[in-house]
């Protein structure tokens, strides 16, 4: 048939596949392995790949060099997931309206939310720090949370958007016949269908804020008790040496959730990311 | 009767879908609760982006410091147009976009050709060529700074067992080689998404095209060439954009590979800005250089767009 492959393009194909996934999963493999490796193995020349002395002692000493790691990694976790919950606050509301009513400025307003994505918390840190401080939220987890949440919404309005709009609109109008209003509607119909949707817009911003939380951490807060992880591993580069097996084996430790995350939700994630770039 | 006049009513409201009767009194208008609905978003991204955004152009046309502001007029941007520094930087702010963006989306055609292809396993390898993408950017970063690392680096080691280096060689050290390293790591962060999204595209790829074209005696490659590329052109001209703002702001992969060095041989718009805002404290001189990067941007958005739809019109298409 037409797709069968001749052997030969198989295996084409499977060292393509190889050489591929070599570029991307290199780095975690050598940042495992440096994780094993004990220091002064480490830092020997020539170059090597291996030690004899393999051990997951830098798994538990990590925990004694930088006291504060396990608070980083609890902070990471937590404000990825306050921001997760306020952007769905922020977010199915507006995304069901953007996807079933009519209203006046509705291009307009749409356009302006998603030009957020041209920006990036980079060009805005210095009245937004001014914003923060005027709030009183510098040096607290809020701010690492507000800039956060406001530059997840826009692609969030989106994708929610685009999964309600899938969703027959019969079933919401039979329940309007039935007398239920429109929060009612909302609540019992709408949402319950838009779970799948509500997966992935959630997913997403847990992992878009876990990727994301160095600039804010390093530019807003100095409190280091509240510093998440991405900033809080800088404190392995001391002031002699960098512990490197240490520090990788806290960033592949650090890692760990959102890898589940992923790994268990991939199916729903992959298939709600990319549902506007399959034709109907 | 009653069962009667519920009938007229579904029928009325299937006939006219997206406007449902508005029947009892309470209910508001389609356009109050819509308005009630967007508020909270447009209100909070009013206060964290566009007061901000009105801000940092107001900031712009000031000396704003640590010890107060005073309004210079374009001073700042006059400075800018000036300075050669800075033309340098954005002809390097545009080099790393292109050449980053174009490397993504080849390698993204690549990975996505090679993953759509029928061979057992599949499944398992879309898997796992997303954990770069999964990952908190910072941590990538530092798996990169020990991969690059001089002395005791992996690619450094390598190369010279198989005598590429004579001897440590520090990726990170020298202008140009500090520079493609720091696109290596952006491209391998930016690939997974552009994969996967040129793969869903291929997948919606209509078979009777690919069937037909075989029946005629078209080759693979001759199918990829003028099937799969045209039809999921649409997905890979707005990936590039996307993907082309996303690497212009690039900020958390340069700043913890070089922080904008070796002698500012990787300082884009966005480090440069950060530097001088947020490093020396020299607010206003910062917020006119945000104001160009926004201004660059919009403007080569627009470009964009505009060449896109002469494009189009040029292959009629649509």
């Amino acid at each position: 048939m037409m797709n069968r492959y001749t052997p030969i393009q198989t295996v084409g194909v499977y060292i393509g596949i190889l050489i591929f996934l070599t570029f991307i999963l290199l780095p975690f493999v050598e940042m495992f392995v440096t994780s094993l490796r004990p220091l002064e193995h480490l830092r020997t020349t020539p170059y090597r790949f291996w030690s004899d002395k393999m051990s997951f002692a830098a798994y538990s000493s990590m925990w004694e060099s930088v006291p504060l790691l396990g608070r980083y990694i609890v902070n990471s976790i937590f404000i990825s997931t306050v921001v997760t919950i306020f952007t769905m606050i922020f977010v199915v509301p507006a995304a069901y309206a953007y996807a079933r009513l009519d209203f006046p400025f509705k291009t307009a307003s749409l356009g302006a939310i998603l030009a957020v994505n041209m920006f990036t918390g980079a060009v805005l840190l210095i009245p937004l720090y001014r914003v923060l401080k005027t709030l009183g939220l510098l040096n607290t987890y809020w701010a690492m949370i507000v800039p956060g949440i406001a530059f997840i919404i826009p692609t969030g309005i989106w994708l929610l958007k685009s999964y309600l709009e899938k969703i027959p609109v019969e079933l919401e109008e039979a329940a309007y016949v039935d007398g239920a209003s429109r929060l009612y509607t909302m609540r019992r119909v709408v949402i319950p269908l838009a779970l799948p949707g509500l997966l992935v817009v959630g997913t997403t911003a847990f992992i878009t804020s876990y990727a994301q939380q160095f600039l804010f951490a390093i530019t807003f807060n100095q409190t280091r008790e509240l510093q998440p992880l991405p900033a809080g591993l800088q404190e392995f580069v001391g002031r002699q040496q960098v512990t490197w097996n240490e520090m990788m084996a806290a960033s592949l430790t650090g890692v760990v959730p959102v890898i589940l995350i992923f790994f268990f939700l991939q199916k729903y994630l992959v298939a709600g990311l990319t549902a506007g770039a399959v034709k109907e | 009767m009653a069962i009667e006049r519920t009938g007229w009513m579904l029928e009325k409201s299937l006939a006219e879908p997206v406007k449902p009767v508005a029947r009892q009194p309470f209910r508001l208008s389609d356009r109050a609760f819509a308005f009630l609905l967007i508020l909270p978003a447009l209100l909070f991204i009013g206060v964290i982006v566009a007061w901000p955004l009105v801000e940092t152009v107001r900031l712009s046309f000031t000396n704003a410091n640590l010890g107060g502001e005073e309004y210079v007029g374009f001073e700042n941007y006059i400075d800018l147009w000036e300075s050669r520094r800075f033309k340098n930087y954005v002809q390097l702010t545009f080099f790393w976009m292109f050449i980053s963006v174009l490397a993504k989306i080849v390698l993204g055609l690549v990975g996505a050709t090679l993953l759509n292809a029928a061979v057992p396993g599949r499944a398992l390898f879309r898997m796992l060529i997303m954990p770069p993408w999964v990952i908190p950017i910072a941590i990538g970063c530092i798996g990169w700074l020990w991969l690059y690392n001089g002395t005791f680096g992996l690619l450094s080691g390598m190369g010279q067992r198989i005598g590429i280096f004579d001897g440590p060689f520090a990726f990170l050290a020298g202008k140009t080689s500090a520079f493609y390293s720091a696109v290596v790591t952006d491209v391998w962060i930016g690939t997974p998404m552009v994969t996967l999204f040129f793969l869903a595209a291929m997948q919606g790829v209509n078979k009777d095209l690919y069937e037909a074209a075989w029946v005629d005696g078209a080759g693979r490659w001759y199918r990829f060439r003028r099937i799969t590329i045209p039809q999921i052109m649409p997905v890979i001209v707005s990936m590039s954009l996307l993907s082309a703002i996303w690497t212009f702001n690039s900020f958390d992969i340069i700043f913890i590979l070089t922080q904008g060095g070796p002698r500012g041989a990787t300082t884009t718009l966005i480090i440069d800005t950060y530097k001088t805002a947020i490093g020396n404290f020299k607010f206003g001189e910062g917020a006119a250089r945000a104001v160009v990067i926004v201004v660059l941007l919009a403007i080569f958005s627009a470009v964009y767009m505009y060449l896109l739809d002469k494009l189009n019109k040029h292959y009629g298409v649509k």
